[in-house]
């Protein structure tokens, strides 16, 4: 088994808020990531995929097809975008780092190609913060 | 004493977009593209500030970097930091956000508390690739 790995990037803006929630339990628990007017970051995405290597060709997987799927699912509907306004995959989620990763893992996973199995999501909300989710399906 | 230059770097998380408030929304987004995107988007920015002239002889200080840290802090993280840009900061109610404008703002806004003897340098990343300097030379 080998693994691939992609790096890409999307800026955004969005806010943490509970909408359940009073606007001082928001701020209470968020403090100011909860700012009305929101904030951003520049996010770094990094995706890894997992199996075998074709014979013929040498690939795991054709690393293009692999960036064209994260530009598709990730990254056009997420870049220069209002995490809590204008992506429809994000709707009633609270764009988190962690939600944030579980959303992109759902995204990618039904587009890999036969045989390519998704490992792990690794995404950097800041330089000195990330989160990486490796799937549904892993135990402890 | 020789001319030296003192550093210090600290980084800020906002929101922002870029328009022009003289023309219209088409002109906007054919100049700005998904810069000008309605509902926001943002950066994390990472602010260096530069300081130069002759350090004290006594100290061998150009200034004193914990000084220097609480003024960024005061100044500029305080008043920037997960804020919008666009809607929370004084500055940028009619002048557009842009990294060149960001640096200019930031700049005036350290002038003042910094001595008329040592020269001040703002450098801003808004992205790894992306950087604005002011002034442009020292």
């Amino acid at each position: 088994m080998v693994f691939l790995t992609r790096h890409e990037f999307f800026n955004a803006a969005h806010r943490l808020s509970n909408p359940h929630w009073t606007d001082a339990q928001n701020e209470a628990v968020f403090g100011k990531c909860a700012n009305a007017n929101w904030h951003g970051h520049n996010y770094e995405l990094i995706v890894t995929v997992k199996g075998s290597v074709n014979t013929e060709t040498g690939f795991l997987m054709d690393v293009k097809v692999l960036s064209q799927i994260l530009q598709q699912e990730v990254c056009e509907p997420l870049d220069h975008k209002n995490l809590n306004l204008d992506v429809p995959f994000l709707n009633g989620i609270l764009p988190s780092t962690e939600n944030l990763c579980i959303a992109i893992w759902n995204r990618i996973e039904p587009h890999l190609p036969k045989g390519v199995q998704l490992h792990r999501v690794k995404l950097y909300e800041t330089p000195r913060i990330y989160v990486e989710y490796f799937g549904p399906l892993l135990n402890n | 004493m020789h001319q030296t230059a003192l550093y210090r770097t600290e980084h800020f998380n906002a929101a922002h977009r870029l328009l022009c408030h003289d023309w219209n929304e088409e002109k906007n987004r054919t100049v700005f593209g998904k810069c000008f995107s309605p509902n926001y988007h943002g950066h994390n920015y990472k602010l260096t500030v530069g300081l130069k002239g002759i350090p004290d002889a006594q100290t061998g200080y150009l200034a004193d970097t914990k000084w220097l840290s609480a003024l960024i802090q005061r100044q500029v993280i305080d008043y920037m930091d997960h804020r919008n840009l666009n809607l929370d900061i004084e500055e940028f109610k009619i002048l557009n956000p842009t990294v060149e404008n960001i640096a200019c703002v930031i700049y005036n806004r350290l002038r003042p508390f910094i001595e008329n003897t040592i020269d001040l340098k703002i450098e801003l990343y808004e992205t790894e690739r992306n950087r604005a300097e002011y002034p442009a030379t020292w």
